[in-house]
């Protein structure tokens, strides 16, 4: 559009100069044929030249404004595409880094003592953040896996792994959260974390382990 | 075994009277003065185990076989006192066959038997095993207080590392032990044990042990009482009761009870008849027992209730009607009985609140008088004998960890894991005369199970 509006404007000058220079060349030749002597040499209006030079300058800065205006339109929208995308970016790893660590969150183990499920009040803490993180993210459900140490019988321990998952799930669930939002399992002894005979070992292996079954992404922090 | 060692002195005494003096003169003084004189310093007190020697003449690879095989099971059986001559596997009977001689009839064995020798060394049956005059070994069980041949078996020839051979001569082994004392032996029961979650198989004698395909890791298999097929859980995985076979091509296992979401199924068991299957099915509702139809593939039916404890590893008497389990409503994992209906539970092995251990794993014995469990004692495992009729209970171990017993199908018998040698392996224990032997040399053994006796 603009470029159109400058054509124009231009072929009007163009137009409005040609008249005075077929002027001055008539009155040359009229004044030569009345004379005697050699005719003088044609000289250029100096005027005229400034005004073609004038035009051949306006014509150029024409032509790179348009240049300018096509590169700038251009360079804003690249710009502006890469803000968008950085901000993208920069979302995408906001939301990762926000669920990574609600899911570390929700990841962290509880303990038992020996032939135990019962949950000790050290860990009501580590249950109350699932509570909140479970709240907070509405499509989330998780399943919670029981553990057991060496001692005590293979079949039995799937019994008792059994009962520790319970534990965990009955005291979320006392505390409002939806009951089909929680499946339990049992590994009995089958799956240590720590190798070893001994209470450091064992104190390990007898745990719960949270793990996240669906809604796992874009996990928002709890109050956010 | 112990009992080999103390006579041994009396034999070498013995076999050297009868160079003296010849047959007959040995004879004569062993029911003498000169009998007693053998004795001194020497503390033998008659078992009540019958003695057993070997006798034969040829040797080969397949007849060396047939020996070791049965020296082994008839050991293992512990209802003999083995005899052993120092120096011999076994003593020549009739010369050797190498040198032309043919091999003896039955008729001919008899008349070769030296009874008065084989009295001599308090042997109360002597086992002949010799080249058969037909194919294979002719194997002739003498009495020698009857003076006279017993029994008369043969075994064909075969490939002496095949496990067809080795239950050919288990089969032998166990006819012997019951043309002798009455009572068939053990030898051609296996047993199952899992390692590292794979399922394998081993003989009474602890050769032969095999891989079985198993769906996923195998955990708490048990055997039909036909001694063929078997169930078991496959756990963690899907947690469901599979039953194979070792009929079968691969032992492709079925799944036979239908899941249901959100519980696992372990701990299977037969009912005696093999009709019922039996299992733990751990849930929302905690642990609990059920059982299923398994010839009308039917009927699943819950048989404890236990909505704030915890009933597991259940196991049946012989005569169907009662099932021993593992229940948490005392407050800790004690042994229960109830009704095979699932009626009437009530605490069966006996214990002290917050003194005994917990106590698990229980298996009734074949002839139904003993339930073998175990319990925790300081800190270790150990198994345990309660005799049904009584309810006193016997501690049977307490070396190491000792753990899920599993009984012989002759009811004296049982099988365990133990980890006295640092590695946990399987076991066996005599209840009779208290003899401990290890089955297994490979680590990590658990959860075995003990067949019925197999024809």
């Amino acid at each position: 559009m603009k470029l159109n509006t400058s054509l124009d404007h231009n072929g009007e000058t163009m137009r409005g100069t040609l008249p005075v220079t077929l002027g001055a060349t008539i009155v040359l030749l009229v004044a030569a044929a009345c004379g005697g002597g050699p005719a003088p040499i044609p000289q250029p209006d100096p005027d005229s030249l400034a005004a073609a030079e004038q035009i051949r300058r306006d014509s150029t800065a024409v032509v790179q404004e348009e240049r300018d205006s096509v590169q700038r339109v251009q360079a804003e929208a690249r710009e502006r595409v890469q803000r968008e995308q950085q901000a993208q970016r920069d979302s995408v790893v906001r939301i990762q880094q926000e669920t990574a660590a609600v899911a570390e969150a929700l990841s962290a183990r509880i303990h038992f003592d020996f032939d135990r499920s019962v949950i000790k009040p050290e860990w009501e803490a580590v249950l109350d953040m699932k509570i909140a993180i479970l709240q907070a993210n509405p499509m989330l459900t998780i399943s919670i896996v029981g553990h057991c140490d060496e001692r005590g019988s293979d079949e039995y321990n799937i019994a008792l792994g059994n009962r520790r998952a319970l534990g965990a799930k009955q005291y979320m669930v006392n505390r409002g959260i939806e009951a089909q939002r929680i499946s339990t399992s049992s590994m009995g002894e089958s799956q240590p974390a720590m190798m070893g005979s001994g209470e450091e070992a064992w104190s390990q292996n007898r745990r719960d382990e949270f793990v996240i079954a669906s809604g796992g992404d874009g996990l928002v922090q709890p109050g956010s | 075994m112990t009992r080999m060692f103390t006579k041994s002195p009396v034999i070498a005494a013995v076999l050297f009277c009868a160079i003296i003096w010849r047959g007959e003169d040995a004879l004569a003084q062993r029911e003498g003065p000169a009998d007693q004189g053998v004795r001194v310093g020497i503390t033998y007190a008659p078992g009540t185990l019958p003695g057993l020697l070997f006798l034969g003449s040829g040797r080969g690879v397949f007849l060396d076989s047939v020996r070791a095989i049965l020296r082994r099971d008839l050991d293992y059986s512990d209802r003999f006192e083995m005899i052993t001559i120092p120096g011999n596997e076994f003593l020549e009977i009739a010369g050797p066959v190498e040198g032309g001689s043919a091999p003896l009839s039955e008729d001919e064995a008899g008349s070769v038997a030296n009874y008065a020798l084989y009295a001599a060394l308090r042997v109360d049956f002597a086992l002949d095993v010799s080249k058969s005059p037909d194919s294979g070994a002719a194997v002739t069980l003498f009495d020698v207080r009857g003076a006279a041949v017993r029994r008369r078996l043969a075994v064909e020839n075969g490939d002496v590392e095949s496990l067809e051979f080795r239950a050919n001569v288990h089969q032998l082994s166990d006819a012997i032990v019951l043309a002798a004392t009455g009572t068939p032996g053990i030898a051609t029961s296996r047993l199952l044990f899992v390692r590292r979650g794979r399922l394998y198989r081993v003989d009474s004698d602890g050769a032969g042990v095999t891989g079985i395909a198993a769906s996923g890791n195998v955990y708490s298999p048990t055997w039909h009482p036909e001694g063929k097929d078997f169930a078991y859980a496959s756990f963690p995985g899907d947690s469901r009761v599979r039953i194979g076979s070792l009929d079968g091509e691969s032992g492709d296992a079925h799944l036979i009870i239908a899941g249901v979401d959100g519980t696992q199924d372990f701990a299977p068991a037969f009912s005696p008849n093999g009709v019922t299957i039996v299992f733990a099915r751990a849930g929302a509702e905690g642990t609990d027992i059920f059982s299923y139809n398994l010839a009308d593939s039917c009927c699943l039916q819950r048989l404890t209730v236990g909505r704030f404890s915890d009933n597991l590893s259940p196991t049946f008497s012989p005569d169907g009607r009662q099932i021993a389990f593992v229940s948490t409503r005392p407050g800790s994992p004690q042994i229960y009985v109830m009704g095979s209906d699932g009626t009437g539970a009530e605490l069966f092995a006996p214990f002290d609140f917050g003194v005994t251990g917990n106590s698990y794993a229980p298996e009734w014995s074949p002839d139904g008088l003993n339930i073998a469990f175990h319990r925790e004692i300081g800190g270790s495992p150990q198994v345990f004998v309660m005799d049904v009729s009584s309810r006193t209970v016997k501690q049977l171990s307490s070396a190491g960890r000792n753990e899920d017993p599993t009984w012989g199908p002759d009811g004296r018998h049982l099988a365990y894991v133990s980890s006295r040698t640092g590695s946990s392996q399987m076991w066996v224990i005599d209840l009779e005369t208290g003899r401990i032997r290890q089955v297994t040399r490979m680590g990590r053994v658990r959860l075995p199970s003990w067949s019925s006796r197999l024809d």
